[in-house]
């Protein structure tokens, strides 16, 4: 079988759980487990959150009451887009931004590596996708933007694929 | 929700569901209020409530560990699932924090 979706979305914090969620949606038919599915929500989080931080530099996204704290900081304008493809048992993510781009991405994959330490960023992002799925690969330009590619095998992949 | 509580100088977070960098900031800040206006020299993360956390978890807690370490404060991890405990391994926060 194959499905495939796509969504894109403001450059804010308040949309990195609107990403996770519609990916756990796109999949929950095949019946993952609850591992698979936690493995993906990760991965997916922080592919999305990296665009949104250093893609676009949106440090602070709207609070409850629809304002930026604090008010000196500016939400820039930006999409990140999230493709999903389901084929056969695979599931395929892309996670892409029109920001800053990455000078050297072998060393921003590096565990602990991160541009933004003041952020309390951890620079284990990427570690993560790596560790959470069965594949990865970044396409970066500085100045154009950032594409990040995710695979993960879904264990249901032979109930997925049997014909009616 | 969360919720922050100051009990005989330690400071117990409940974490919330979902720990992603929108809710971080809201959590380290409050944390910090606490930490600065009361007498606190350990704090407690429960991840009891938690389903969801990316290294934004990871960064709350090496931030809250950078600020107590400096005068011999502790930092302590309760109920932290088996994702979350992998998580807590590979950025190498657990050798530094105690797991309970
Ligand atoms: N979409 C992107 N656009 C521009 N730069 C990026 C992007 N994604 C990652 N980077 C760069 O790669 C570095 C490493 O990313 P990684 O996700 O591993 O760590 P981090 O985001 O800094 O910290 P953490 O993810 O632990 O909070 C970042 O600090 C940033 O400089
Ligand atoms: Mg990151």
């Amino acid at each position: 079988m194959k499905n495939e979706m796509e969504l894109q979305f403001d450059a804010i914090s308040n949309n990195e759980s609107l990403a996770r969620l519609s990916v756990a949606a796109f999949i929950a038919h095949t019946n993952p487990t609850l591992e698979e599915m936690a493995d993906i929500k990760t991965a997916v989080s922080e592919a999305v959150t990296n665009s949104i931080i250093h893609g676009y530099g949106n440090i602070q996204g709207y609070t409850r009451h629809g304002e930026v704290r604090p008010s000196i900081s500016e939400i820039q304008e930006g999409k990140v887009r999230l493709y999903c493809k389901l084929l056969d048992g695979d599931l395929l993510v892309e996670v892409e931004d029109w920001g800053k781009g990455i000078e050297n991405i072998e060393k921003a994959m590096e565990p602990l590596y991160t541009t933004r330490p003041e952020l309390e960023r951890s620079g284990m992002g990427f570690a993560f996708m790596e560790a959470f799925m069965d594949d990865l690969s970044v396409e970066s330009t500085p100045g154009i933007g950032t594409v990040v590619h995710m695979k993960k095998k879904l264990n249901c992949g032979a109930w997925i694929g049997k014909e009616d | 929700m969360e919720d922050y509580v100051v009990i005989d100088h330690c400071l117990m977070v409940k974490l919330p569901a979902e720990i992603d960098h929108h809710k971080a900031c809201y959590i380290s800040e409050k944390a910090d209020d606490l930490l600065l206006s009361e007498e606190v020299d350990a704090i407690c993360f429960d991840f009891e409530n938690t389903e969801f956390m990316d290294s934004s978890g990871i960064g709350i807690i090496m931030g809250r560990y950078r600020k107590l370490s400096c005068f011999g404060g502790k930092v302590y991890l309760i109920h932290a699932g088996k994702q979350i405990r992998k998580m807590l391994e590979m950025s190498g926060i657990e050798k530094v924090v105690e797991i309970r």
